[in-house]
């Protein structure tokens, strides 16, 4: 208790920190459980559907499986580096998001008075590119060190992919500084509260929808998606980068992939989409009550699923989550949860809406040839974004003289 | 012993290990990863100054785009474990005690130096460095930044033509 109250910094921020790492890890693992119910949707077919109801423990039977499958490391592999690159990868991917504020909102843990994200340096911006900027050595050396073939050419045409769309990944949010003139989280989502006509948000995709463009397919390249997924092209070469990687290493790089879409897509809502800002009118007091309307709806029709469609354990499993999804919403009734919870709520619904987007993409668009998408990157993407933050700075120095 | 003290001597200790392993691994691309570790380590060690901004670019510029070009190039040339040879007589009776000659000079001077070196010149303040910086490279020395990054495109087409020359 002692330790507490001396270093009160330190044991909140790990506090934070053990939360965050709980919500993102299960985040991580329904977000494959997601992403395999939309594409199957999209493909008229059922997805996941025998573990649990409506394959809601699919997950977890995935986690164990990783868990308990032998784990082979080839023999002429460069063990060091071959150990290395999946943690790399998954450290990176994970350290970034403890620079992502989730909501504007300040409340008191053991009298400190603190914010819905861990860290909020000055330069929060930078130092998001900085880590993910280290994040291509996960997947070069995991190419390398397997001491193959289709897994060097994986990694050298992953690495490639990577440096080269990261150029107007950065050129293209630039923008969108310059319009806020810094590089601070907190003070890039307030540039952008206010309404033009009363009506508009003044978020950054309106000015810099060029940017916002550029900016998210250059974030699918960067998080070697489809349709930028050639690291990976099952036709060609295999499994790409993490060929030779087995049992739970594989499930590192997997949840690495995961991690960096939930982290670009977080760093999008932030930079274009108004971060925690609502789009709706702060006079009206209605919207305060959409996220608990939207667990308790959310709720009953999922008790009604149980109850009326479902027999055996299934009906219990889908009781226990809609008795959850209940309870959320009652809390967030109580007046002090609801300040609380509105900057989360928006901040996780256009980040929800943007992930939607990626398995969207996934599910629609073919996979682009080598040589196309280098093309694409250096001869349409980087002109585009860099004739952008031109105009934009052009702009920026009018208005302001 | 305070917490930043105790991060400058983690992480300087693990930027020293780093450079000597450096030297002494004999894989190429283990040398290029622990030269990235150095880099990491300085950068750490910036930002316990005060520093951010530094910090931030060295660790996107020297981590994340020279040693990635460092470590490309290492793989596609595919170069095995590196070859050593007994020191020559040259570098055994004359590079050997200049080097530590020179080491204990460095030393010496840091040692006198101490006493300024240990106490920061102003607190560390966040944003007013970096402006600080700026006004240095875009007013009072906008000409030889300027020179340095034509140098620099003048040196990237020179090794383009180089490497066309031969089709």
């Amino acid at each position: 208790m002692e330790f507490v109250s001396q270093h009160p910094v330190l044991v909140v921020s790990i506090i934070k920190i053990a939360v965050l790492l709980f919500v993102l890890m299960t985040a991580l693992a329904y977000l494959t459980w997601f992403e395999r119910k939309v594409v199957a949707r999209i493909q008229s077919r059922l997805g996941p559907l025998y573990v649990g109801a409506h394959g809601l423990l699919q997950p977890l039977a995935d986690g164990l499986k990783f868990l308990f499958k032998e784990d082979v490391t080839p023999p002429a592999s460069d063990k060091v580096a071959y150990l290395l690159a999946p943690f790399l990868a998954l450290t990176l991917a994970l350290t970034t998001l403890a620079l992502i504020p989730f909501g504007p909102a300040t409340f008191n843990i053991l009298g400190q008075p603190t914010q819905l994200g861990i860290s909020n340096p000055s330069l929060g911006l930078l130092f998001v590119f900085a880590i993910t900027s280290i994040g291509v050595y996960g997947v070069a050396l995991a190419g390398w060190s397997s001491n193959s073939k289709y897994p060097l050419m994986g990694g050298l045409r992953s690495s490639a992919q990577m440096i080269s769309y990261e150029v107007s990944l950065t050129l293209s949010v630039v923008g969108v500084v310059l319009l806020a003139g810094t590089l601070n989280f907190d003070d890039l989502i307030g540039a952008q509260s206010g309404r033009w006509l009363h009506f508009i948000p003044r978020w950054n995709v309106i000015p810099q929808i060029i940017g916002f463009f550029c900016y998210f397919t250059s974030a699918i390249a960067e998080t070697n998606r489809v349709p930028f997924d050639l690291p990976e092209a099952e036709t060609e070469l295999v499994a790409g980068f993490h060929t030779e990687y087995s049992s739970f290493k594989f499930a590192m790089f997997f949840m690495a992939e995961y991690a960096n879409m939930i982290t670009v897509s977080c760093l999008a809502t932030i930079l274009f989409l108004g971060g925690w800002l609502s789009p709706l009118s702060s006079h009206w007091r209605w919207p305060l009550y959409l996220p608990a309307a939207g667990l308790l709806i959310g709720g009953a029709f999922l008790l009604y699923d149980a109850l009326a469609r479902n027999r055996g354990i299934a009906r219990i499993q889908l009781t226990v989550v809609s008795a959850i999804a209940l309870v959320f919403g009652l809390l967030c009734l109580i007046p002090a949860v609801m300040v609380v919870i509105q900057g989360l709520f928006w901040f996780l619904l256009k980040v929800g809406a943007l992930i939607f987007f990626y398995v969207w993409a996934r599910g629609t668009l073919p996979r682009f040839r080598y040589d196309q998408l280098m093309d694409f990157g250096w001869k349409f993407l980087l002109p585009v974004s860099l004739a952008n933050l031109v105009v934009t700075a052009f702009v920026v120095l009018v208005l302001n003289r | 012993m305070t917490l930043p003290l105790l991060l400058f001597f983690v992480f300087g200790a693990v930027a020293v290990a780093a450079a000597l392993l450096m030297i002494f691994v004999r894989q190429p691309i283990h040398s290029a990863l622990c030269l990235v570790l150095v880099m990491i380590s300085l950068a750490a060690l910036y930002l316990l100054q005060g520093a951010e901004f530094i910090a931030a670019v060295q660790v996107i510029v020297y981590a994340g785009a020279i040693m990635v070009l460092f470590v490309f190039v290492i793989m596609l040339l595919n170069a095995g474990n590196e070859e050593r040879t007994n020191f020559s007589k040259m570098a055994k009776y004359i590079g050997l005690p200049l080097s530590i000659l020179m080491t204990a000079g460095i030393a010496i001077w840091v040692a006198r130096a101490g006493s300024v070196l240990a106490s920061p010149q102003h607190a560390p303040d966040t944003a007013e460095p970096t402006r600080e910086l700026s006004q240095l490279l875009f007013h009072t020395y906008l000409f030889p930044f300027e020179a340095t990054s034509i140098l620099v495109l003048i040196a990237i087409i020179g090794a383009l033509v180089l490497a066309k020359r031969d089709s």
